[in-house]
């Protein structure tokens, strides 16, 4: 089989690489939106157990004397 | 603790993989034969090989799910199994435009390489219906566990059918023999094999962190919720 010109074997190469590492990104596109989720699923869950205190409970940071701030 | 290690692995991934393609583009020698469109082979072997691998890890991991009953083992198969079909779709992309470039074709039906991984492939895409129309998770992670050994055992068993076929169109790179690459092709490759390696591992690590961070963050919802 003869070696193809440089000039058109170069897209079918870069077509290859390009591809994988399309892939590559697109994953980390989507495991950033899982992660951004994930993010937003653990604030529900403190203001949740923030709103789940009783109203004249103390805050756990005040409770055993540690400073705040 | 599926995080630990991942940010030495990552930069690891990253180190190995630039030095790969280095090694690709300004290392490794011209093929004779294919010229400049050999370079698509250090990136589709490598991908198919690590592939086929992490098929078998989903095997060997559903093994030990079924041993131990241990959760934690059916979602190191289910992850090795999904890393392993986005790598394939790769493998099948850049195999169909390494055959257009060399053969003039995007597909060859008489290939018997080709075709193989075409049917592993497909048989791997029956595990996600398989797995999500159960919802029983005990249930779900059972049939999983069954289906990742038996489709596991078949990819070695479709390996060695290719290599005894009497057609080989593809170059025969891990033969007894040694093969038929000069030595800066075989080191290219090998670094290839190791890059690709490292990048599955780093993805596989990756989701299973994110995917122990939603289950965790799932019971810590159903606590609190019971107790409000």
């Amino acid at each position: 089989m003869p070696a193809l010109p440089l000039d058109e074997a170069g897209k079918y190469v870069a077509g290859a690489y390009v591809t994988l590492f399309s892939f590559v990104v697109l994953y980390l596109s989507i495991m950033a939106s899982k992660v951004a989720r994930i993010e937003r699923e653990l604030t529900d869950l403190a203001d949740l157990s923030e709103r789940d205190k009783a109203p004249g409970e103390t805050p756990d940071e005040t409770r055993d004397g540690e400073p705040v701030g | 603790m599926y995080s630990k290690g991942l940010k030495p692995v990552s930069i690891a991934t990253v180190v190995v993989v630039a030095i790969w393609l280095a090694m690709v583009f300004f290392y490794a020698p011209l093929d004779a034969d294919q010229g400049f469109v050999q370079k698509i082979f250090y990136v589709h072997v490598p991908l198919a090989i690590v592939a086929l691998c992490g098929f078998v890890a989903g095997g060997i991991f559903g093994l030990l799910h079924l041993r131990s009953r241990d959760r934690s083992y059916d979602m190191k198969s289910y992850v090795a199994i999904h890393m392993s079909i986005i790598f394939g779709c790769v493998v099948l992309i850049t195999g169909a435009i390494w055959a257009k470039a060399a053969w003039g074709h995007w597909w060859v039906w008489d290939e018997p390489v080709l075709v193989s991984f075409l049917v592993v492939f497909l048989l791997y895409c029956v595990y996600y219906p398989l797995r999500f129309s159960i919802e029983d998770p005990d249930r779900q992670a059972r049939y999983s566990s069954v289906f990742a050994i038996a489709a596991g055992a078949f990819v070695p068993i479709n390996f060695a059918a290719v290599r005894m076929a009497e057609s080989f169109t593809h170059p025969r790179v891990l033969s007894q023999t040694g093969g038929s690459m000069p030595g800066e092709m075989r080191l290219t490759f090998f670094v290839g094999i190791l890059a690709v390696t490292l990048l599955f591992v780093t993805l596989w690590k990756f989701e299973m962190t994110s995917k122990n961070a939603s289950m965790q963050l799932k019971r810590l919802r159903r606590r609190l919720e019971a107790t409000a």
